[in-house]
């Protein structure tokens, strides 16, 4: 096992610096460099080329690619010509937003889909299966913009149940229980609209290692030792097919990552993702940058867990 | 009909194509599906040959925000545009980009997977790694970038930028199925008498795996047009003169448009799910109708 993690482990080695790469070239692409933003428009030309030299812009691209890694290693993202201030600053205002927001929907996620997945695999076939199964196939072809819409038109403006944007209520005070108590509030229907999407994959998956599970012999052994249908099913199905959907936990981050752009955008919810469709609107690049790093360093992290829970659990990856 | 079935009786088995048809008969849902997808297609096709996409998104200030009334069928957006019109130009362009791209993704995937296969060994190896790397990138926020970053934006364009970042799904599957078939005793007997690989590849195995192409590419057009009405509800998709079914979703980012000017947006969010889930009944029928296992007739 420890073989197969230490593999995995070099294989994700490569895959950051060809990520940080890539993030580096479209970044020579994008119009404007570190000095744009900053500088007053009577400096001359002359200046702003001291300047450029001074700041290693003028450099070849190696060097300056070594440059960009060394300040990141050490958490320098930048600066926000939009905001006047270091990206890193203004990303770690807004990632605890978006964390909130992921955790709530893998909450609901599991908490949704679990249940469904066993009363589907357990009474497959009957008019209560086809009906959850019928419900993943129209959340297969939904796409989640438009679900997130709707919950929003129906829970938030029609029924007026829950807030309609933002992650707070204004007046609040950061730290008083009111406010956390807000800030959960307001991350519920973004975190339902994304967990009734998300759900379907875990539920078919759910399904079908059940009834599969179902009809081997240890299931079979276990019936015939006389154990109930209830221990059968809880016991020995439920924890053979549980272990493969925890393992999927960390490719459920890649989908995440889009599902928050989207969503944060119906529900201007600030968080990363709203972020990041600002800064490419407003073209404040450098936080542009930095969020594509992030976001693919966490989708490559979120691969790496899910080959590790799952190299642990089922031994037959492992020999591949 | 009849001709048919004496033809069928004729052959030793049924061809690819006649065991798809027949799947498809058999499946009435996807039948109907099926029927909807090109009864759409024809229409806005068609009814747009007579529309003046120019006219239809000229503003018109007169006529803000109307109420789908007699003169506007669906009503106007907040530029006076008639969303009627707008809807059926969008969901031509939808389509067609949607094809489009499902096409030139699908080509390079097919092309790369069935090389991967075939050939195995460290070519299959590193192959194989750099889809690995496509897989994990962030490639939602990847588009957008550069979408907004090309100079001279066209369809061609945008399309280009989708099939770079969706080909990796067929192409893995096309390798493995490419993997087993080359095992297979004809692949291994025309190697023997000397075929060029070119022509073992594109030749014998790529025709064995047709009914997988088709498949995949089916189920990748319902998952492509998602992907363009998400990118312009983003406003990173077609630009607003060039409306897609997307476009018209974006308007509903303005709470006031979202609450009370259903008109607007209602008809393009039911019509991209229509669309979506016909198109993806059509590929399940299909897939079904590839395995021999699964088929219902």
């Amino acid at each position: 096992m420890w073989k197969f993690i230490v593999r995995r482990l070099l294989i994700t080695f490569p895959q950051i610096v060809f990520l940080s790469v890539l993030v580096f070239v479209m970044a020579q692409f994008m119009p404007g460099d570190a000095l744009t933003g900053l500088i007053d428009p009577n400096v001359s030309p002359e200046a702003l080329e001291i300047q450029r030299e001074r700041l290693g812009l003028n450099n070849p691209w190696y060097v300056q690619y070594g440059d960009w890694v060394g300040g990141l290693v050490q958490g320098d993202l930048g600066q926000s010509f939009r905001f006047k201030m270091d990206v890193t600053a203004l990303i770690s205002e807004r990632v605890m937003n978006t964390i909130l927001l992921s955790a709530v929907s893998l909450f609901f996620t599991y908490i949704i889909a679990i249940p469904l997945g066993i009363v589907s695999g357990r009474y497959n076939d009957s008019p209560l299966d086809s009906f959850i199964t019928g419900y993943s196939y129209l959340g297969f072809a939904t796409p989640i913009f438009i679900f997130a819409l709707v919950m929003l038109w129906v829970f938030g403006f029609i029924l007026g149940w829950f807030p309609t944007s933002g992650s707070v209520a204004p007046g609040l005070d950061a730290g008083t229980v009111e406010y956390y108590i807000s800030k959960l509030y307001h991350s519920l229907l973004p975190g339902l609209s994304i967990a009734l999407i998300s759900v379907v994959s875990t539920i078919q998956y759910l399904r079908s290692e059940i009834v599969d599970t179902k009809q081997r012999d240890f299931i079979v052994t276990a019936r015939a030792k006389g154990a109930s249908e209830n221990r059968v099913y809880n016991k020995h199905i439920f924890r053979n097919s549980l272990l493969p959907i925890a393992a999927f936990f960390g490719w459920e981050i890649t989908s995440l990552i889009s599902g928050t752009v989207f969503v944060e955008s119906v529900f201007s919810y600030p968080g990363m993702g709203l972020l990041f469709l600002e800064s490419v609107t407003q073209r404040d690049f450098s936080v542009v940058t930095a969020l594509v790093l992030l976001f693919g360093i966490a989708s490559i992290l979120g691969a790496l867990l899910s080959d590790i829970i799952l190299s642990i659990v089922d031994p037959r990856i492992r020999i591949k | 009909m009849e001709a048919d079935t004496v033809k069928m009786a004729e052959q030793k088995s049924p061809s690819a194509l006649n065991i798809l048809l027949r799947e498809l008969y058999r499946d009435k849902l996807a039948l109907v599906s099926l029927i909807f997808v090109l009864l759409i297609t024809s229409f806005v096709f068609g009814v747009s040959i007579f529309l003046n996409q120019d006219e239809i998104v000229t503003v018109d200030l007169f006529s803000i925000n109307a109420p789908p009334s007699d003169q506007f069928i669906l009503g106007t957006d907040y530029g006076g545009r008639d969303v009627f019109g707008q809807l059926i130009i969008g969901t031509r362009n939808s389509l067609a980009i949607g094809i489009l791209v499902t096409l030139i993704s699908g080509i390079f995937g097919v092309a790369y997977g069935v090389v991967s296969g075939y050939f195995g060994g460290h070519i299959d190896n590193v192959l194989m790694r750099v889809i690995d790397f496509f897989m994990v990138l962030p490639f939602l926020m990847i588009i957008i970038v550069f979408v907004s970053m090309t100079p001279s934006y066209s369809v061609i364009s945008f399309s280009l930028i989708m099939a770079t970042f969706s080909w990796m799904g067929i192409a893995r599957l096309i390798r493995s199925k490419a993997l087993q078939e080359k095992e297979l005793d004809y692949a291994q007997a025309s190697k023997t008498l000397g075929t060029s690989r070119f022509n073992i590849i594109f030749k014998q195995v790529l025709p064995n795996i047709t009914s997988l192409i088709i498949v995949t590419m089916t189920l990748n057009l319902a998952a492509n047009i998602g992907l363009e009405s998400g990118l312009s509800f983003l406003g990173f998709g077609f630009p607003e003169d060039t409306p897609s079914l997307g476009t018209l979703l974006s308007y509903a980012r303005n709470p006031q448009t979202l609450e009370f000017r259903w008109w607007i947006w209602a008809p393009a969010a039911i019509l991209i799910l229509l669309l979506m889930l016909s198109v993806r009944n059509v590929g399940e029928a299909l897939r079904r109708a590839a395995d021999a296992r699964q088929r219902r007739g």
